[in-house]
């Protein structure tokens, strides 16, 4: 039988973060996202893992701070209104510098909001989060097979740079069904000499901790933090470009948005009309050289979210002023039609710009 | 196709029985049956029998279904009209189980009643492409789960192997060795492969029992 599985985009995450080698996972029940805590909890004791369905998310955000201290790959997951709560283990864990994936399965909002997808928390995972002067890689994924990829490419950044990365998936993404395949390569996690793994009498203690008495010392680990996010932005900014050559209509859109713009892209040029799509699939860092490497034929930027606009103003800093740049929306749970944005791309290309 | 007064579906988490549920309703319906369709999912708030809340109405069918399904509100409903299903004896009744055991254990309220009149099918929906049943042990485990959780018995199995919108004949096909030895270690017959429409030429003659489906509408 082949190799391919049928699977929700949440079982996708769940079963490609076992594959990169987590063995630890915590969390705490919320919808849209249950069925990754559902996935380990019947897998996990299988494997010789941990699955603990914590008391609440902000006791399983600090037993991710443990076991990423203790050099292990680990993961948690929410959605929306959870993330929110594990805020201040994320300013935590970025303030030790500790590695760990960290799932959002968007739901609308603000408030306890609802159970429909979302992009509403673009602002909160791109800017950080939690408290303090940081920021998550953070991965947009656009199908249940990127789902996977993403999460074990995750788990590879988050070691790398010794930092959280965040997938950021929403109500439907986690929720659709679609063929996966897992017939990818997983790398070994790097060596982590950080990690409080015991001296053994054999060397000094390792420490982590994110309290610095020393005003300085805490300024110079601010600044080693931002000398490697430059780095990040250099080297892991990536976007797909779909049909964007010769785009004059050129829509930015991420994740669930970018599947209905994709559409709309299609009918437009269906029509004659020159559109694009460029969807980044990291939204931090963003990809601002896709955006200028069209700018020459681009007569004018929509972008496509699932919030009041909150990625548009990304795309703004990244177009600089060099076309005009809407907003297309729905927001609450509710999804942009193809039709919606077929029509704004219609009307854009209408004023050509102008 | 012969049925039963009330024909249950149940299976593991996402094994396809909402889209199952539709289209026996709808052959039900089709042989002039008082038919209604009675949702009984805890479990998941989304994909439900609701979407094909039009198509019941213009196929003059019943669709008992929680009122908090599909909206904001993810709480653990029944709905109250689910007695129907056992008080109403001029009904043909499709019941969709939630997923797994846990779903199954809802309908513990009404399968005393239901076995007591013992007029009724229970089918495991299964799909050897999802994750979690891909062999026959974690089937078996999973019929046992949910036999106990809701207190009654299968009588048979239906084939509902797919990879999605990447389904093909082959993809079926590679299904009927799994299927042939799943109803050898249950015991259970066969009732039907479902496939989309779409497959079914391409399918006839290579394949017993074929079901042929029309899918939900998909989101995007």
């Amino acid at each position: 039988m082949t190799e391919k599985v049928l699977m929700k985009g949440n079982e996708a995450i769940a079963e490609a973060a076992i594959r990169a080698g987590c063995r630890h996972y915590f969390g705490y029940p919320i919808t849209p996202q249950t069925e990754i805590a559902a996935y380990m909890a019947k897998r996990m004791p299988k494997i010789g893992g941990t699955f603990l369905q914590a008391e609440s998310e902000i006791a399983a955000i600090n037993m991710v701070y443990g076991v990423s201290a203790a050099g292990k790959r680990v993961m948690t997951s929410s959605s929306s209104p959870g993330i929110s709560l594990k805020g201040e283990g994320l300013s935590y864990l970025a303030g030790a510098d500790l590695p760990a994936v960290i799932v959002n399965a968007q739901r609308g909002g603000p408030g306890l909001g609802g159970i429909q997808p979302s992009q509403s928390d673009y602002f909160q995972a791109t800017r950080g989060g939690g408290h303090g002067d940081y920021h998550m890689i953070v991965l947009a994924p656009a199908s249940v097979q990127e789902m996977a990829e993403l999460t074990i490419r995750g788990f590879e950044l988050a070691d790398e740079y010794r930092m959280t990365a965040m997938i950021l998936a929403d109500g439907t993404t986690g929720q659709m069904m679609e063929p996966v395949s897992f017939d990818f390569e997983v790398k070994e996690p790097p060596a982590k000499p950080w990690a409080t793994t015991g001296t053994k009498m054999a060397r000094p203690h390792n420490i982590v901790n994110s309290l610095y008495l020393v005003p300085e010392e805490l300024e110079q680990g601010n600044l080693d933090r931002y000398a490697r996010y430059e780095l990040i932005k250099e080297k892991e900014a990536k976007a797909e470009m779909y049909l964007t050559d010769d785009a004059e209509i050129v829509i930015a859109a991420f994740g669930i948005a970018a599947r209905v713009s994709r559409n709309a892209v299609d009918e437009a040029r269906a029509n004659g009309i020159k559109a694009g799509l460029i969807r980044p699939i990291t939204v931090w860092p963003f990809p601002d050289k896709a955006f200028k490497s069209v700018l020459p034929h681009t007569k004018a930027v929509l972008s496509v979210e699932l919030s009041m606009g909150q990625m548009i103003e990304d795309v703004l800093l990244a177009v600089n002023g060099q076309a005009p740049v809407t907003l297309v929306n729905r927001v609450g749970g509710m999804i942009p039609s193809p039709e919606q944005v077929y029509q704004a791309i219609v009307e854009a290309a209408k004023k050509g710009g102008n | 196709m012969n049925f039963k007064r009330i024909t249950l579906l149940a299976g593991h988490y996402g094994s396809g029985k909402t889209n199952i549920a539709v289209n026996l309703a709808l052959e039900l319906r089709k042989q002039e049956k008082n038919t209604a369709v009675a949702d009984l999912d805890i479990v998941n708030p989304y994909f439900r029998t609701l979407d094909s809340r039009r198509a019941f109405e213009e196929a003059g069918i019943r669709l008992i279904v929680s009122q908090y399904a599909n909206t904001n509100l993810d709480a653990p409903a029944l709905p109250q009209e689910m007695y129907a299903v056992v008080d109403d004896k001029t009904l043909h009744s499709v019941i969709d189980v939630g997923g797994d055991d846990r779903g199954a254990l809802a309908l513990g309220r009404i399968s005393p009643a239901i076995r007591e009149e013992n007029d009724f099918d229970m089918f495991l929906v299964v799909n050897f492409y999802r994750p979690l049943t891909r062999d026959i042990p974690s089937i078996l485990e999973v019929k046992r789960e949910i036999e106990t959780a809701c207190g009654l018995p299968f009588t048979g199995i239906i084939n509902n192997s797919n990879l999605g919108a990447e389904t093909d004949a082959d993809v079926v096909l590679a299904s009927v060795p799994f299927i042939r030895e799943l109803t050898e270690a249950s015991g259970l017959p066969l009732l039907f492969t479902s496939v989309e429409a779409r497959l079914v030429p391409e399918l006839t003659g290579k394949i017993d029992k074929l079901f042929p489906m029309t899918l939900q509408k998909r989101p995007v």
